[in-house]
């Protein structure tokens, strides 16, 4: 798979045309604007005939229950099962049939068509634009015909799959099959109707049993070798609360590329898509869960208290499918199918060290590869610059940064949506009007904004309120981090090693490399290295004489950006290590530890210890 | 009630000089001179000759099937060079001493160039194409040798150890695993020994039911001597007619009616071998034996790399008293695999079941001959309309499964009717005698279509596997899918064929054979082009749980495979026996390791 050399490639046209930074990739056509001009209801009355696998074996989502529970792989599981536990197979057979029930979808057009009918009468009130890339859509209709496809898109909210539903069903293509989190279920009504519109539930965590696992795996399975309909999930696993990727989570990777493995279909496509929301629905909701409030239960009446964001603007959204990623292609060289050979398929297996690490490989590749299209918007830049700023920024300083990051940014071959032909002070103007909620502007000043406590307020209170609005802030910097982050770690490197020696400072990023790795999508085997050196080089920031890494003349802006930008990080790892250090005792549980750091991180801002918020958490 | 004309293409020793095979059999395509496909002046194709049962018919549906199958045209021919350029063909370098000393024993030689090329080769596609485009060869044999018998063999042996000269063991020439190619690094005199006159049966055994039969003997002159006292192998490999007892011992070969008969590894009782060593022999004819591993198991399958096998004591039975083709049409490939598996699982296999895919139904049908009767006519119509349209089955998915079943009347009639029970469980349809029969013709006449393909810009070409049972169908799909991906990476402009069929079942799997063509024209190196998907295809197999090879063998073509195969180890124990058995590597074709 020549992924490493498509991105070089992107670098390169990147640089020659910097003007114009979608070159390489597709263009988008905003699907509301034909909502807008006429009828819903027939919108959603009207003829659905999508394309289908070409080995598409016809059957009801009913007959799928009965594949599932007579197939060879669960009859083993359960009675291996019922040995185990001296039950009769019946009564495990049983079980797993109300496993099946439990976690089953219930597709059907009808509310499909329902949802398309509401969501459009929703989004128009929302959004200004959904954007979707028809060259993708295309793509994305010629391998749904040719194998067995997964689609792979980010989360960010809970809007992400219903928008997807929506999406397929505007082009006709096949409805997919969506795994959700079971806390869906609690919310009677609506969980019934998102089971019906091709939801299948799954339980949080179900680690050591056996005859769940089987249950769940077969039935995604089944319905992957069938070509039944496309398999929709989230590999970060659950909504992102903070705009970063989340480390991929690898069952259902598992699951799903463990057919083609066995030879029991040719090929299975995964689809990265890039949903980016210029406003996130839950904005707010998540910079207080990440202090500490708790995540409000999914409840139908929750959802309708929601009602109240009908009211608010939040842009636009950009939905980007990405290139089909063929599993066959990938694994070409890496994993060699025929160890398949001397073990019986239906017998469940852990995978071998090998399959591991593909699968893992894999599941990264595609993080980044959504990544990469996620499309930003200038606001992204301004939040970056804001929160270096805390105290706040002049209006026409923050302009001239911005189009300066703008610049770094389109040569390092960011997605960005920059509206085209438009006075850059009105594109700065019309950012901090959409997010009027985070920044304002006063005395020709830019701040941030601070919600207002009635009454008297702690220190605690104000800082809490302050937190709050550098989180959600910051959730919109995390978007840029994929662009710069290599580049910055190794700002950071030149900044910590001792001398400008290639090796030293080698070091010094392989341990912010290692670090990080937790936090960013950084793949194991990638050239990290070689391709930070290589950007900040190509934007003259930086210079490599010989064994040395050096800074340019010109070099000082971009450094100490990508210095500060990567600073709140550093700092968030400080204030751990000196709470480990300091303040831990013996027997802290995982319970206890996040609330305890949290505290601690209060004290030490409060004492004036540090300046920046943005990583407590 | 043979599907096979009565033929031979044995000789006799009637000069002294050569023995010519290439007088009756063509010399750069399949079988023999006098048969061969052809579309005549109105564009029908015609089956030329008199041997088999096609021979002097029309096939009015063989054009359309083949233009539209193939995007090839009638009209754009691509014909082969008429006749053997000597030029081509590099001059003899002969050891003369060893000339010299087998001049003096008497045996038969020649270095006629078309003697040698006629040596050089098997019937892989590379090897065909070549010789129908008159490249230059090379290396062939520089002389070849015609022993009458085991004894001249062993003075053949004898000498080319003494004069360290390479020999390579000839049979009936049908190998498909490039087993004949002559090294091109052997820079030895090379020999070429065939073995075509050592084709008497010596004895028969009527007690205990064994023949004692000289290996160079071919199929179909086996059977025929055999016949003559009311006997029978049962062993029918598809290429019978021309392939030798000695070759199917030193490939691993299996027949159409093992289920009855058995491989050959279950009919041989005794095989005789000259090596560099010495003569291998067992000591007596016990019909199994725990006397260690058995020996004759280094022998089959050994592929001419440690001897030449002379003779074989091998089991007879008496002719079947009544013999019964039969087919059965299913809705669908699943279906039909279903059913074989099913009939392996009864233990009920007739003599041979075969299940064809799609693609291989409709072109059994492109070669019905025209049809003399209004009657059959109307009788077929009525047929194809019952199936397609009153049982519902789709005529582009239906298959058809082909029957031979041998014995005693009473038991053959009853066997018939178990296995048309079980099919009927699978949805599967008694389609009548005439297109069971239909299918086994075509299982002699494809080798011939293979000529008239090249004829008009098509290649191709057949390989098989054998696989667990459990696999056959992803097999299948995943390896035809990976011939149409990989052809069209290629630059393969047209559509390719690809088909399938399941040729053997066993307890625990079965054999299936793929067959593979493509237009190719447009392309530079068609033949490379085809051997790089026909290696895909093969990795394939491999990825799928498939053999290397149920029957073919390794030859060279697939000896890259073999340590993945059989393990590091399981070569080095072969290696070891080749290097214990011939040092010198006087039997150098190379092949298996």
């Amino acid at each position: 798979m020549s992924y490493l050399g498509h991105r070089s490639l992107m670098y390169k046209q990147g640089s020659s045309h910097s003007q114009d930074p979608m070159l390489k990739r597709d263009g988008f056509e905003d699907i509301l604007e034909e909502r807008r001009n006429s009828s819903d209801l027939k919108y959603a009355l009207r003829c659905y005939a999508p394309v289908l696998y070409k080995g598409v074996t016809p059957c009801k989502a009913n007959m799928l229950k009965n594949i599932v529970l007579q197939s060879d792989q669960l009859r083993y599981v359960i009675n291996q099962v019922s040995q185990e536990s001296g039950e009769a197979p019946d009564i495990i057979q049983e079980e797993a049939s109300v496993i099946l029930e439990e976690m089953a979808h219930r597709l059907q057009i009808s509310t499909v068509r329902f949802f398309a009918f509401a969501l459009s009468k929703a989004f128009k009130t929302l959004f200004q634009h959904v954007c979707v890339n028809e060259e993708g859509i295309q793509r994305l209709q010629q391998a749904i015909q040719e194998h067995p496809v997964v689609l792979l898109p980010s989360h960010r909210s809970y809007m992400d799959f219903l928008l997807m539903s929506y999406i397929l069903y505007t082009y006709d293509l096949a409805l997919p099959v969506i795994a959700a989190g079971m806390d869906f279920m609690g919310m009677k009504f609506v969980g019934e109707m998102l089971r019906m519109s091709g939801a299948f539930f799954i339980r949080r965590s179900f680690g050591g049993d056996k005859l769940y696992w089987a249950v769940f795996s077969e039935y995604v399975k089944t319905m992957l070798r069938n070509g039944f309909a496309p398999i929709e999930f989230f590999l970060e696993g659950t909504r992102s609360r903070t705009c970063k990727s989340l480390t991929p989570k690898l069952g259902l990777l598992n699951i799903v590329i463990e057919p083609f493995f066995k030879g029991e279909v040719f090929d299975v496509n995964l689809v990265p898509i890039s949903i980016s929301y210029e406003r996130i629905l839950e904005e707010s909701l998540y910079a207080r869960e990440l202090l500490g409030v708790p995540k409000p239960k999914e409840s139908t009446s929750g959802l309708l208290k929601a009602r109240r964001i009908l009211s608010e603007d939040y842009g636009s959204i950009h939905v980007y499918f990405g290139q089909p990623v063929s599993v066959r292609s990938l694994a070409q060289g890496k994993v060699n199918r025929s160890t398949y050979n001397l073990f019986p398929r239906h017998i469940p297996r852990k995978p071998m060290e090998e399959t591991q690490s593909f699968v893992n490989d894999t599941a990264y590749r595609i993080v980044r590869l959504q990544e990469d299209n996620m499309v930003l918007k200038p606001w992204v830049l301004m939040a970056s610059l804001l929160l270096q700023n805390l105290e706040g920024m002049e209006l026409s300083v923050l302009t001239e940064q911005t189009v300066w990051l703008r610049g770094l940014a389109l040569s390092y071959a960011a997605f960005l949506d920059w509206p085209d032909h438009a006075p850059t002070a009105k594109v700065v103007s019309s950012s901090l009007a959409l997010h009027r909620g985070l920044a304002c502007v006063s005395g020709g000043r830019v701040s941030l904004v601070v919600g207002e406590p009635l009454g008297p307020v702690t220190p605690e209170e104000a800082l809490f309120n302050r937190a709050v609005s550098v989180l959600s802030c910051a959730s919109y910097r995390n978007q840029v981090l994929h662009v710069f982050l290599r580049p910055a770690m190794l700002a950071v490197a030149m900044h910590t090693a001792a001398s400008s020696k290639k090796n030293e400072v080698y070091n010094c990023f392989s341990f912010l490399w290692d670090m990080f790795s937790n936090d960013f999508i950084l793949c194991p085997g990638d050239t990290d290295f070689e391709e930070a050196c290589y950007l900040l080089v190509k934007t003259g920031a930086v210079q490599m004489p010989q064994q040395d890494i050096v800074m340019t003349d010109i070099g000082q802006p971009t450094l100490s950006f990508f210095n500060g930008l990567l600073e709140p990080f550093l700092q968030g790892y400080q204030v751990v290590c000196r709470y480990l250090c300091e303040e831990a005792s013996e027997g802290l549980t995982e319970k206890q530890y996040i609330p305890a750091v949290r505290s601690f991180a209060v004290k030490l801002i409060l004492a004036g210890a540090f300046t920046s918020l943005s990583e407590l958490f | 009630d043979t599907v096979l004309a009565a033929a031979t293409i044995t000789m006799k020793l009637t000069s002294t000089v050569c023995f010519p095979r290439q007088e009756i059999m063509k010399w750069n395509g399949w079988g023999y001179s006098d048969s061969k496909f052809l579309f005549n002046k109105k564009g029908q194709a015609e089956f030329t000759g008199k041997r088999y049962r096609l021979s002097g018919m029309v096939l009015p549906s063989l054009q359309d099937w083949f233009e539209n199958t193939f995007g090839a045209s009638v009209n754009h021919k691509s014909p082969a060079t008429p006749a053997l350029n000597a030029s081509a063909v590099p001059p003899a370098s002969l050891n003369e001493a060893f000339v010299e000393d087998l001049k003096a024993t008497g045996i038969p030689f020649s270095h006629e160039a078309e003697d040698r090329v006629f040596r050089a080769h098997g019937h892989c596609l590379h090897e065909i194409f070549a010789l129908r485009e008159g490249k230059k060869f090379e290396r062939v044999p520089d002389m070849v040798v015609w022993p009458n018998c085991h004894s001249d063999v062993v003075k053949i042996v004898e000498l080319a150890c003494k004069h360290n000269v390479c020999l390579i063991p000839y049979g009936g020439g049908t190998s498909v695993t490039s087993a004949l190619e002559c090294p091109p690094e052997e820079t030895r005199c090379i020999v070429s020994l065939d073995t075509s006159q050592m084709n008497r049966i010596l004895w028969i055994d009527e007690k205990n039911l064994v023949a004692h039969v000289e290996a160079g003997i071919i199929g179909q002159d086996l059977e025929r001597l055999l016949n003559e006292s009311g006997y029978c192998t049962g062993h029918e490999p598809d290429s019978m007619e021309f392939s030798s007892l000695g070759g199917w011992v030193a490939t691993r070969a299996s027949g159409m009616k093992k289920n009855v008969y058995g491989n050959i590894e279950d009919l041989v009782i005794h095989i005789k071998v000259v090596t560099p060593r010495g003569v291998i022999e067992k000591s007596c004819q016990g019909p199994r034996m725990s006397t260690g591993p058995d020996i004759h198991h280094f022998i089959l399958g050994s592929e001419g790399t440690l001897g030449v096998v002379t003779e074989v004591t091998m089991k007879i039975r008496p002719i079947p008293e009544y013999q019964k083709y039969g087919s059965v049409v299913f809705p669908n490939f699943e279906a039909g695999v279903a059913c074989l598996r099913e009939v392996a699982k009864q233990r009920c296999a007739p003599a041979s079941i075969r299940l064809m895919d799609n693609e291989q139904f409709q072109f059994g049908h492109a070669l019905k001959p025209q049809v003399s009767s209004i009657f059959t006519n109307f009788v077929e119509g009525l047929k194809k309309f019952y199936i397609t349209k009153f049982k519902g089955f789709d005529p582009h998915q239906l298959v058809v499964a082909t029957l031979l079943f041998e014995g005693d009347r009473e038991r053959v009639l009853q066997h018939e009717k178990q296995v048309y029970d079980i099919a009927a469980t699978f949805g599967g349809l008694a389609a009548g005698e005439d297109n069971g029969q239909r299918g086994y013709i075509l299982t002699f006449v494809i080798a011939y279509l293979r000529d008239l393909g090249m004829d008009y810009y098509v290649v191709a070409e057949s390989f098989e596997t054998s696989v667990p049972w459990d696999r056959v169908l992803d097999l299948c799909r995943n390896v035809k899918e990976r011939i149409n991906r990989e052809c069209k990476e290629r630059g393969v402009q047209f559509q390719p064929l690809t088909s399938c069929r399941v040729t053997q079942t066993y307890d625990a799997g079965a054999c299936v054979y793929f067959y593979f063509a493509f237009n190719y024209r447009g392309l530079a190196d068609p033949v490379h082009t085809y051997e790089r998907v026909e290696h895909a295809a093969r990795e394939e197999i491999l990825a799928n749980g498939g053999s290397l090879s149920h029957h073919h063998g390794v030859g060279k073509l697939r000896k890259e495979w073999m340590k993945e195969s059989i393990s590091s180890l399981g070569v080095g124990m072969l290696q070891s026996v080749k290097d214990y058995v011939d040092p010198d590597n006087i039997f150098g074709n190379r092949n298996l390791l």
